[in-house]
């Protein structure tokens, strides 16, 4: 397969439209908008439609729609769009149908700006949507990757009839890359999905009785027994889904814990620890939700600190905690703003943070 | 001597850089920036002590150099980025009303750009945002170029938009169209970021030919990574070499791309629970 050379918004369009994504909705909000761009041109060639909303609110809602009829519906946004849409995100959770949903992040709260940013860590895994339920995470460090994810997470919101983010920093979205673009998929007709979604809204196409995707149940019996199916399909998914990469963990004194393009600026990081003597590792984050707990206990006999390294103000550090089990002190290393620190930076402050848990 | 060099230091001295969105403009536009830096700075050396021959006999016509950024598309990866670099080197640079620092995206540009452009004792480098709507932003000065200007159009035929001969020329088209102005001649720009082999350069100028035959237009010359140059002149010194002796190379620096963009540690391929090999 021959490579392309794309950016990073492009890829996740292009990553969409192969995976068989039938229906996109969004609006434009900087640093994602090549790929509300990109869909105009392309998903209507490859037999797919696209929306522009008038908002974010409506965006989500059209995917709500469109998801509950058994199409692969792709969304994407930027931190404060995500806001917006977060009702309609708990909407579809409760309702169980599945959507794939970009968010190609920028410094916050509010409006913020639009250098790149991982505040929306609490926002992905913890969600500003009312209720019990959980959404799986997933957070690429390339673009390869991102395609990658994207491609696959289809089949993992069908499997779990569940919405399904992608966090891919702004960074991700902006930068040129090399990739292999998988092959692509057919959209699914209308028998297809009648066929392999039966709970669909299709039509009834003169059977008896219907589907219907709601989210209200006022009897709280009927609401508690939904609620706990759910959660067994989350149970399922923290077994399934969990997903890191461990770098020189074995002998490391310093291990970072970072995601995105944060993890690569770390590996740079532990290059220049190296030439001072230090040795460090890293543990990779790619699905946020589930955390990868498991990856904590690969760290060797000789490490003094676990830094949660963010483009936030220590978010996933409270994750970080929890994992590390008070078996390491836990230290931030982090900028906020849309600034994003260089290895440098990052490997100076660790080297201080080692300083400080061995004084 | 270097002709692609001579051509920007000698030539109509108003530089126009257009190209398909993500062709490589600005990383050509920076790298032109600095060599032509170099050049304004061994010309005043030379000055009064005959020829300019560290340079190879190449000449800066005017005493001042500029970079403006037009790129009022992209919020990231935009030459105003390297300004202290750029600035440095003896380069003013334009951008925004806010001389490019306050992070945003807006559809603004700084009045001062007509400064340099109609000063004429002062080269400049315009950087454009990609495509026909990147291009577009000269129309404004247009009536400012009164025909001395080079307008050069970067191709990358890695590129998805811009990967078939008819649709590069499409995108020339579109953006002659778009300016009103005329193109002098193609950079042709064909890389994969630090992936790049000598063969994708010599493969890249071999299809910007084709464009340059469909357009009309010569191909000035071949960027290349600085990591890649040495082995493209070795083998243009061996005559069994597949390359084009007139294929003249322009090293292209990284300035755009800090380097923990390109850790090989973390370019993974599919999801997965595993250990990543220490490199």
């Amino acid at each position: 397969m021959s490579k392309v050379l794309m950016k990073g918004n492009e890829a996740f369009a292009e990553a969409a439209i192969r995976g068989g994504c039938k229906c996109y909705f969004g609006y434009p909000i900087t640093p994602q908008n090549e790929v509300p761009e990109y869909m105009s041109h392309e998903l209507p060639k490859a037999g797919g439609a696209f929306i522009q909303a008038e908002s974010e609110l409506a965006a989500i809602n059209m995917a709500y729609g469109a998801a509950a009829a058994g199409g692969r519906v792709f969304i994407s946004t930027s931190s404060p769009g995500l806001a917006l849409m977060q009702e309609g995100i708990g909407f579809i959770c409760s309702c169980e149908v599945p959507l794939v949903a970009m968010n190609v992040s920028r410094g916050g709260p509010g409006v913020g700006g639009i250098q790149p940013g991982q505040a929306d860590y609490f926002q992905v895994t913890r969600g500003g949507y009312n209720g019990d339920c959980r959404i799986p995470v997933f957070a690429p460090a390339n673009i390869q990757e991102s395609v990658d994810l994207i491609y696959e997470c289809f089949d993992i919101a069908e499997k779990y009839r569940n919405p399904v983010i992608i966090f891919a920093d702004g960074m991700l979205g902006q930068m040129m890359e090399p990739v292999e673009l998988p092959p692509k998929k057919e959209i699914a007709s209308a028998e297809q999905i009648a066929k392999e979604k039966p709970w669909a809204i299709t039509g009834t196409d003169h059977h008896e009785g219907r589907n219907v995707v709601y989210s209200l149940r006022l009897q709280p019996d009927v609401l508690e027994s939904h609620v706990n199916h759910m959660f067994e399909k989350y149970a399922e998914a923290e077994k399934e889904l969990v997903r890191y990469k461990t770098q020189k963990l074995d002998d490391a004194e310093i291990v970072f814990v970072a995601f995105g393009t944060m993890s690569r600026i770390c590996a740079e990081a532990i290059e220049i620890l190296e030439e001072k003597g230090v040795k460090a590792g890293l543990i990779r984050p790619i699905s946020l939700w589930p955390f990868p707990k498991a990856a904590f206990d690969e760290i060797g006999p000789k490490t003094k600190v676990v830094i949660s390294t963010e483009l936030s103000m220590g978010q996933m550090i409270e994750d970080v905690k929890m994992a590390a089990a008070g078996r390491w002190p836990v230290k931030l290393i982090n900028r906020t703003g849309g600034i994003v620190p260089s290895s440098i930076e990052v490997a100076e402050r660790a080297l201080k943070a080692l300083e400080e848990v061995k004084a | 001597m270097s002709l692609f060099l001579d051509k920007m230091a000698g030539g109509p001295r108003k530089i126009l850089v257009t190209g398909h969105f993500g062709s490589g403009k600005t990383e050509f536009s920076v790298s032109l920036s600095f060599a032509l830096s170099k050049l304004m700075r061994d010309t005043r050396c030379s000055a009064g002590i005959g020829a300019a021959a560290a340079s190879g006999s190449i000449t800066l016509k005017e005493s001042k150099l500029a970079l403006a950024d037009l790129d009022i598309e992209n919020p990231y990866f935009r030459s105003r980025e390297r300004q202290d670099d750029l600035r440095a080197a003896g380069v003013s640079v334009y951008s925004d009303p806010f001389g490019g620092r306050n992070g945003s995206e807006l559809q603004t540009i700084d009045a001062r750009i007509l400064a340099p452009i109609e000063d004429e004792d002062t080269r400049i480098i315009i950087d454009t945002g990609g495509d026909r709507s990147g291009a577009m932003i000269l129309n404004q000065f247009s009536r400012h170029f009164h025909d001395d200007y080079q307008l050069l159009s970067v191709v990358n035929c890695n590129r998805p938009g811009t990967d078939t001969v008819e649709k590069a020329a499409e995108q020339i088209k579109a953006a002659e169209e778009a300016t009103g102005l005329k193109f002098t001649g193609l950079i042709s720009n064909a890389h994969f970021i630090r992936f790049t082999t000598p063969e994708d350069v010599i493969a890249g100028y071999e299809f910007t030919k084709q464009v340059g035959e469909v357009t009309g237009l010569p191909v000035l010359c071949a960027c290349a990574m600085e990591s890649v140059v040495a082995e493209l002149e070795a083998m243009k010194s061996r005559s069994d070499a597949a390359i084009d002796p007139c294929m003249e190379v322009f090293p292209i620096g990284m300035y755009m791309r800090d380097t923990y963009l390109d850790k090989q540690v973390l370019m993974s391929g599919a999801p997965g629970v595993s250990k990543e090999p220490s490199p």
